[in-house]
C-alpha cells in the first residue's frame, strides 16, 4: 500500500490540520508516513503545499517523485492545478470550489472549473457551503479530508479516532462538528462519483 | 520507548533534550526555529528549568551557550545558515577555546532560498573551523546524532555542528526516542586558562586542535555514521550526503539500480572510504544538498584517472535544492514529470496581511518621499520587505539584518539626501542598533524608521527583544528627543503621519520614527486565547 498526497492551499487556510489528521491515522494503522511542509515566508498569503507519503514499506525522499502523486487534495480551486506536474496519470484531483482571491489576477472562475472538470479522475467539492450546513465554515478542511477519504487506505474510523487526538482538547461541539463534516465530505464525494 | 511523530526540527530538539542539554540559544530564522519552539513548549525543558529563552542575535546565542559550556554543562545552539555568519567570530574562536560541557551548533541550510538571502553550504563553515559535522538524512537521525553529538562533543573537547537543510527540518516522520540523560553537573574547566586566546595560548589550542584532525578523520570512518553500501552495478559508484541519500534511495529502489552507495553524514569525510569507492566503480555521482563540497575535493585541480560527475559537472543545477527527479535525470533516468501547471494559474506570492501595520507606514512614507523621487530607502528582513512588491514598491535594499541602517549611512556620507533605513523591531535589536550609534556619532543625516509591531514577525511571531524598549534604547544611544518621532500607522491617521515623516526627512541629521502597531496576527491570537479562556 502506497499513497502520495500533495495539499495544497493559501497560507492560513488549514492544510496542515488535515495533514496532522491523516498522519495521525496511519502512524495508528501501522503505516509508515512522512509529511514535507511549507514554513516561513510563504505562510504569509503565498501558495503553500504540504508532501504527504503513507506506506506500508519505509519511506525514503520526504517529497513526492514529480508525476507519481496519487491525489492532490486541496482547499482551493486555483491552488489546486499548480501541482499537475506532480500528479499521475491516474490520479485524483480532489478540490474545494470557493476560490481564495487575494490577488489582482485571479482567474476566470469558470476557466477554473473547465480546466479542473477537464482533469480524467476529478471532483469538486463546494465545501465551504458543507460546511457551513453542518455548522461553521471553518471546517471545510475537514469536508475536503471526507471527500478525500474514499480513496486514502485509511478507514473512516481511523480518521475519527484522529480527529478525536488532535481536536480533544477543544471540547465535545469541536469535535463532533469535525466528525459531522467528515462524513459530509465524504458523502458529497460518493454521490458525485454514482451520479 | 515511544514512538513520535516530528518534525526534523523537533527530533533535533527532542533529541537534545533527552542529551541532556542545560540550555538551548536562539535567534528565530527559517528552518530551525521550530527546534527552540519545540524545547520551549516541551515537559522536560519546564521540569529542568531549562534556558530557553530567545536571543537578542546569533552571536550573542553563540557566546551564550559557550559560557554555558564553560561552566561544564550541555548546550545547543540553533540559526538559520546565514546566522552563522553573524555568530562567526565567536564560532569559528570556539573551536580554538574547545568546550568543557558538550556543545552543539545546530544550522539549517535553505537551499532553493524558500525563506533567504542565499543558499551558502555550512559545512563549509564545518570544514573552516575543522570541527566535526554530522549531516542527517532523516528525522530518526536527526535524533540519533543529536542525541550522540554532545558526547562526541565532550569526547574531543570540541564543539560540534549539525547541518540540516529546509526539506529535512520542515518534513515530519516517526521517531524512536531513547533513555533521558541526566544534565552535567556545574564544574568549571580544569585549566582555567583553556578560554582565553592570547596569542601565546591560543597558538597552543590551535596546534591541538591540528593535531586533533587525523583522529577525527579516522573516527568518521568508524563511527558508523558513514556508510558503505555495495552494489552489483559497478558502472558507477554513488556518494550521498545526508538528505540527498534519500532521494537516490527513492530512484533507486523503483527503478531497481543496484549501485555501489557511500552515505556521508559525517564530516571531516574519511579518504579513505571515498578511494575505496573510486577504485570500486568506473564513475562517481556526488550528490549533494547545498555547494559541490565533495565533488570538487573528488575531482581536485590537477587531472586524474577519475570521472567524478556532480553539480560542477553539469550532471546536477549548480544551484537549487535536489529532489527525487533531478537525482533520477542525473542517473539518466527520463523526466517523470505528469502534465504541465495550466495556464489559467496565477502566481500567489507572499505578501503582507490585510490590516498589517508595514502597509499604512509605507504608504505614509511612500508620499512623504514624492517631493525627492525614487531609489532612497534602505530596508532590512522581515515582513516589512515585502514592502519591495507592488503596490508599494517602497525600499531598494534587503542585504543582511541591520544593513539597512548603515548602508543609509555610507549612502548619506556619499551625498544621498534624505537617506532613509526602514528595519522591523527584531531587526534593530538583532543588528540595527550598533549601526545607529555610528550614525549618532557622526550626526550623519538619516532618517531610520522602525516599523515596531512588537513581535519577530516573519519567523512566525516569537517575542521582540525590542518590545517597550525602542524610545529608551534610541534615546541611549544618543538620538535627540525632539528627533524620535512616534507615529501610530493607521488609516486614519495617514495625512498626519505623512507630514511627521516629511518634516524628518527635511531634518539635516538623525531622526527615528517609531511607527508602532501590533502585528495583527499576534493580535488575533492572543484574542482568541483570552476568548477560550
Ligand atoms: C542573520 C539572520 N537571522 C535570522 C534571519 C531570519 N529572519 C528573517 S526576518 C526575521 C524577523 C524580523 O522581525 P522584525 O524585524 O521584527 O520584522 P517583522 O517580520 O516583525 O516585520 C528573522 C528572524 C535572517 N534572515 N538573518
Amino acid at each position: 500500500m502506497k499513497k502520495d498526497i500533495i495539499l495544497a492551499g493559501v497560507g492560513g487556510q488549514g492544510i496542515l490540520s488535515i495533514a496532522a489528521v491523516i498522519g495521525m491515522a496511519a502512524i495508528d494503522s501501522d503505516l509508515y508516513v512522512k509529511q514535507a511542509e511549507v514554513h516561513g515566508m510563504s505562510q504569509r498569503g503565498g501558495a503553500v503545499q504540504s508532501h504527504l507519503r503513507i506506506s506500508d514499506r519505509p519511506i525514503y525522499s520526504d517529497l513526492i517523485p514529480a508525476g507519481s502523486c496519487d491525489m492532490i487534495l486541496s482547499v482551493e480551486p486555483m491552488e489546486s492545478l499548480r501541482y499537475i506536474p506532480f500528479l499521475d496519470k491516474e490520479g485524483w484531483l480532489i478540490t474545494n470550489s470557493k476560490p481564495f482571491r487575494n490577488i489582482d489576477n485571479y482567474p476566470d472562475e469558470q476557466e477554473l472549473f473547465d480546466e479542473i472538470r477537464g482533469m480524467s479522475n476529478s471532483l469538486l467539492i463546494d465545501a465551504d457551503r458543507i460546511a457551513s450546513e453542518v455548522g461553521s465554515r471553518k471546517v471545510s478542511n475537514i469536508v475536503m479530508l471526507g471527500a478525500s477519504a474514499g480513496s486514502l487506505g485509511l478507514t473512516m474510523d481511523s480518521l475519527e479516532s484522529s480527529i478525536n487526538g488532535i481536536f480533544g482538547r477543544k471540547g465535545e461541539e469541536i469535535i463532533r462538528m469535525n466528525i459531522d463534516a467528515l462524513h459530509a465530505g465524504k458523502r458529497e464525494a460518493e454521490a458525485q462519483l454514482i451520479s | 520507548m515511544d514512538k513520535l511523530v516530528l518534525l526534523g526540527d523537533e527530533a533535533i530538539a527532542q533529541g537534545a533534550l533527552d542529551g541532556g542539554i542545560s540550555g538551548v540559544y536562539a535567534y528565530p530564522g527559517t528552518p530551525s526555529t521550530e527546534i527552540t519552539e519545540y524545547i520551549q513548549r516541551s515537559v522536560i525543558a519546564g521540569e529542568r528549568s531549562l534556558h530557553t529563552d530567545w536571543s537578542a542575535n546569533e552571536k550573542t546565542a553563540m557566546e551564550a551557550a559557550l559560557g554555558m559550556s564553560y561552566a561544564g554543562k550541555r548546550a545547543l545552539v540553533c540559526m538559520k545558515h546565514v546566522g552563522l555568519n553573524v555568530a562567526a567570530d565567536a564560532f569559528i574562536n570556539s573551536a580554538i577555546t574547545g568546550i568543557n560541557g558538550g556543545l552543539v551548533i545546530l544550522v539549517a541550510d535553505d537551499p532553493s532560498m524558500h525563506s533567504s538571502q542565499n543558499e551558502q553550504d555550512s559545512r563549509f563553515y564545518g570544514k573552516f573551523s575543522m570541527i566535526p559535522v554530522f549531516e542527517p538524512a532523516n528525522q530518526q537521525e536527526c535524533y540519533d546524532y543529536t542525541y550522540a553529538a554532545f558526547g562526541l562533543s565532550e569526547k574531543y573537547g570540541l564543539p560540534v555542528l549539525m547541518r540540516v537543510t529546509t526539506r529535512l527540518a520542515h518534513s515530519r516522520s516517526g521517531v524512536r526516542r531513547m533513555d533521558p540523560q541526566p544534565e552535567n553537573s556545574l564544574h568549571t574547566p580544569d585549566d582555567h586558562t583553556q578560554f582565553i586566546l592570547l596569542p601565546a595560548f591560543a597558538r597552543k589550542r590551535y596546534r591541538g586542535l591540528l593535531d586533533l584532525q587525523p583522529s577525527l578523520e579516522a573516527d568518521a570512518g568508524q563511527m558508523g555514521y558513514n556508510v558503505f553500501q555495495d552494489g552489483k552495478d559497478r558502472s558507477k559508484g554513488i556518494i550521498a550526503c545526508g538528505i540527498a541519500y534519500n532521494y537516490y534511495m527513492e530512484v533507486a529502489t523503483k527503478h531497481g539500480l543496484d549501485y555501489p552507495v557511500l552515505k556521508i553524514s559525517h564530516y571531516p569525510v574519511p579518504s579513505n572510504m571515498l578511494q575505496e569507492i573510486a577504485d570500486a566503480t568506473e564513475e562517481l555521482l556526488v550528490l549533494e544538498e547545498g555547494y559541490p563540497m565533495l565533488e570538487e575535493l573528488l575531482k581536485g585541480a590537477l587531472k586524474n584517472s577519475y570521472q567524478v560527475r556532480g553539480r560542477l559537472s553539469g550532471a546536477i543545477s549548480r544551484d537549487g535544492e535536489l529532489d527525487p527527479g533531478i537525482v533520477g535525470r542525473a542517473l539518466g533516468l527520463a523526466d517523470s514529470s505528469g502534465n504541465g501547471i495550466p495556464e489559467v494559474v496565477a502566481n500567489r506570492p507572499p505578501a503582507l496581511c490585510k490590516g498589517c501595520s508595514h502597509i499604512d507606514m509605507y504608504n505614509a512614507l511612500n508620499e512623504a518621499l514624492e517631493p525627492y523621487g525614487p531609489g532612497r530607502v534602505f530596508s532590512d528582513i522581515g515582513c516589512y520587505t515585502l514592502g519591495a512588491l507592488p503596490p508599494y514598491n517602497a525600499i531598494n535594499s534587503c542585504v543582511d539584518m541591520g544593513a539597512s541602517v548603515t548602508m543609509a549611512k555610507g549612502a548619506s556620507d556619499a551625498g544621498l539626501r534624505p537617506s532613509v533605513a526602514v528595519i522591523g523591531d527584531s531587526t534593530f535589536t538583532h543588528s540595527g542598533m550598533t549601526g545607529l550609534l555610528d550614525v549618532v556619532v557622526e550626526k550623519t543625516p538619516v532618517t531610520v524608521i522602525i516599523s515596531d509591531n512588537s513581535t519577530t514577525g516573519m519567523t512566525g511571531g516569537q517575542k521582540s527583544h525590542a518590545t517597550d524598549r525602542l524610545y529608551q534604547i534610541c534615546k541611549g544611544l544618543g538620538v535627540e528627543e525632539e528627533h524620535i518621532v512616534e507615529l501610530n500607522p493607521l488609516k486614519k491617521h495617514h495625512d498626519e503621519n505623512r507630514d511627521r515623516i516629511a518634516a524628518e526627512l527635511a531634518h539635516e541629521g538623525v531622526s527615528v520614527i517609531l511607527s508602532r502597531r501590533e502585528c495583527i496576527q499576534t493580535a488575533s491570537k492572543k484574542k482568541k486565547k483570552s476568548a477560550t479562556k
